[in-house]
């Protein structure tokens, strides 16, 4: 039931008592403000360093193979480790369940060569799993794949950088490119957002570098991701058993810290799960206190209101105004100053992260953002605040006897 | 219109009370206009918000127009006053953030009359008071016995049974009480009962029956000879 005569008096109250309903709203407004600017930068921090760590799978794994430091089982120190394509099976043979992506590879730099333009490239051999791996993008053409593997075919993806630098004036698929004098067809073109250098890449299968470079089933090292359902710990736990089941079957002593290195990224994970988590944790601490310090202004400006309108409330009364009106009353104008009060703060907020946002990004802080939800939560939960902090006096004030408020001159 | 019979009233003070009012009896007729005489402390003020239901007895009878005014909740007190009770105070009590017109509307808002016609009424009243051109003046913009006359506005508004004036002309000069009074004269006249408290002895003279009261007893009850009063706005 819409009482119009009921907001008649609650606005003339609001609009003849302006100092009193500033200094509210303005309590409200501010603890909102201050809520999701505090929420918008802190979730930029997070969004900044998320990017940071790129696109890379942060769940990779990378197996190399070193010298023997130590003596073990009769086989003598300075023993060069290799792996082999039975390696690659071995763990996956043993760990199949934990990986995710698993690729070898074999590393070579390399002069390409296309009508009279030439330049040096990395060469990697791998398995076509190591698109994901590396989260390229095939811009054109396709990736590796395992007919290639089967067949040793001699075909090349190439990175948009060594495609800009030497089919800068024809469309590189279906063309040769000579690597060290052989000549691989090009079958792709991909790009990889972490950057030129990883642009300057050319991929080839696994199998046909092996056999181009030796006819052997060497490998320079394993690289894999885990099943990304582990967490950091689980993660760490897997690289040591890789780690262990390795140096047992290459007759390596376990404390030999050389021979076979286990790269595992969640080591660095884990850290940034830890600054992750304790971020999060810090907004909460600060998010809560901004929302005690209104509820507390609130509260506070509530029993003064209360305090301060007592006579009226006396008077009132002795012209016939029942308790229940006294409470609505006041209750009602608390809770109108304090919506348009905390939509004023969520907008002001929310512009201000929007205006300042782009030019924060180099104090770390990206696309500073706090969600309408909640921040109409904080909004919602200061209302009520106010409106039960407002209660308790209103209703003790509505029960005075009017005489003893009307004394209180 | 007024039956008070053994009124006991005490208020707590640390540990011990202080007894206030200790048995009073008192009758009121319609059209009647009774001043309540007293030095300060004697229970006359006590006496009137306990009748104007601003306050509560501890024991004794008390029976507007027939009804029994006892262990009323407060919604029904604030019925009460609003339909049988206006209250003049010594200090106006007028809401300082709303003009003349609002505040002598302010009754009729409780009792839920529609917006339209309360203004009309208050303005009706207020024009009784003589004080239609101050309509829409704050009180802070008026002068005391412009404020008071406002206030008794608002106390008629209701057209109420009873009018309760507790010290009316106590903040005004002698010749705007003078004015005031010779209002609520006529208020009398036109057969508003009215019970004033007051200590002034000419200002009690202008009503038609003293009560004097000390102690917390009524020490003498008495009809007099009204003084009238030349009105000279």
């Amino acid at each position: 039931m819409f009482d119009l005569d009921l907001w008649r008096e609650i606005f003339q109250s609001i609009n003849k008592n302006r100092t009193r309903s500033l200094l509210s709203g303005f309590t409200v407004a501010f603890a909102i403000l201050l809520f999701a600017i505090l929420f918008g930068i802190s979730n930029g921090l997070q969004n900044y360093f998320t990017e940071a760590f790129g696109t890379d799978a942060n769940n990779s794994i990378v197996i190399f193979p070193g010298m023997t430091t130590k003596a073990h089982k009769g086989l003598q120190a300075g023993r060069l480790i290799r792996f082999k394509n039975e390696d690659h099976d071995f763990i996956m043979d043993e760990f199949g369940d934990k990986v995710q992506y698993m690729t070898s590879k074999v590393n070579r730099n390399v002069t390409a060569t296309f009508k009279g333009e030439k330049s040096n490239y990395q060469l990697r051999a791998v398995h076509p799993e190591y698109m994901f791996i590396e989260n390229n993008v095939v811009s054109e053409g396709r990736y590796v794949n395992q007919n290639d593997l089967d067949r040793k075919t001699k075909v090349a993806v190439i990175g948009k950088v060594v495609n800009d630098e030497l089919f800068a004036k024809e469309n590189a698929i279906g063309k040769y490119v000579s690597l060290n004098g052989i000549s691989f067809k090009v079958v792709g073109i991909f790009t990889d957002d972490e950057g030129d250098n990883e642009e300057r890449v050319i991929y080839v299968p696994l199998t046909t570098a092996q056999f181009l470079y030796g006819n052997t089933d060497f490998i320079d090292f394993m690289h894999l991701t885990y099943n990304p359902e582990m967490n950091s710990d689980a993660a760490l736990a897997f690289g040591t058993a890789i780690t262990k089941k390795l140096k047992e079957r290459f007759s390596v002593a376990r404390s030999d810290q050389r021979a076979i290195r286990v790269h595992n990224m969640a080591q660095g994970t884990k850290q940034v799960d830890m600054m992750t988590f304790w971020l999060t944790v810090i907004i909460f601490i600060i998010g809560m206190g901004t929302l005690i310090a209104g509820v507390v202004g609130i509260s506070n400006i509530m029993i003064f209101i209360v305090k301060e309108r007592t006579k009226e409330i006396g008077i009132r009364k002795a012209l016939g105004a029942s308790p229940k009106s006294i409470v609505s009353m006041i209750l009602l104008e608390s809770i109108l100053i304090t919506t348009i009060a905390g939509y004023v703060g969520l907008l002001i907020g929310v512009g201000v992260l929007e205006w300042v946002g782009p030019s924060l990004e180099q104090y770390y802080i990206k696309d500073p953002y706090v969600s309408t939800r909640l921040v109409v939560g904080a909004t919602i939960t200061l209302i009520i605040a106010g409106a039960i902090a407002g209660y308790f006096p209103a209703s003790r004030a509505s029960k005075i006897k009017p005489i003893v408020a009307l004394r209180n001159d | 219109m007024l039956k008070i019979h053994q009124l006991h009233k005490s208020y707590p003070i640390g540990d011990s009370s202080l007894h206030v009012l200790k048995g009073i009896d008192l009758n009121v007729e319609d059209g009647e206009m009774v001043a309540i005489m007293g030095s300060s402390g004697s229970g006359k003020s006590t006496l009137l918000n306990i009748i104007g239901m601003l306050d509560e007895a501890d024991s004794g009878d008390y029976i507007l127009d027939g009804l029994p005014i006892k262990n009323l909740t407060e919604k029904k007190a604030a019925l009460y006053r609003n339909k049988f009770l206006g209250f003049i105070f010594q200090s106006f009590n007028l809401i300082n953030y709303k003009n003349a017109l609002e505040n002598v509307a302010l009754p009729l808002y409780y009792q839920g009359m529609k917006r339209k016609e309360r203004q009309e009424k208050a303005m009706f009243h207020l024009e009784k008071v003589g004080l239609a051109d101050w309509a829409h003046h704050l009180p802070k913009e008026l002068s005391g016995g412009q404020n008071q006359r406002v206030a008794i506005a608002r106390a008629l508004a209701a057209n109420p049974k009873l009018l309760l004036a507790d010290e009316p002309t106590g903040a005004l000069d002698s010749t705007t009480s003078y004015d005031i009074m010779a209002f609520i004269q006529q208020l009398n006249d036109e057969g508003k009962t009215i019970l004033m408290v007051t200590h002034e002895e000419d200002i009690a003279n202008m009503c038609k029956r003293i009560v004097k009261l000390r102690d917390g007893v009524i020490m003498e009850d008495k009809k007099i000879k009204q003084v009238r009063v030349q009105q000279h706005v």
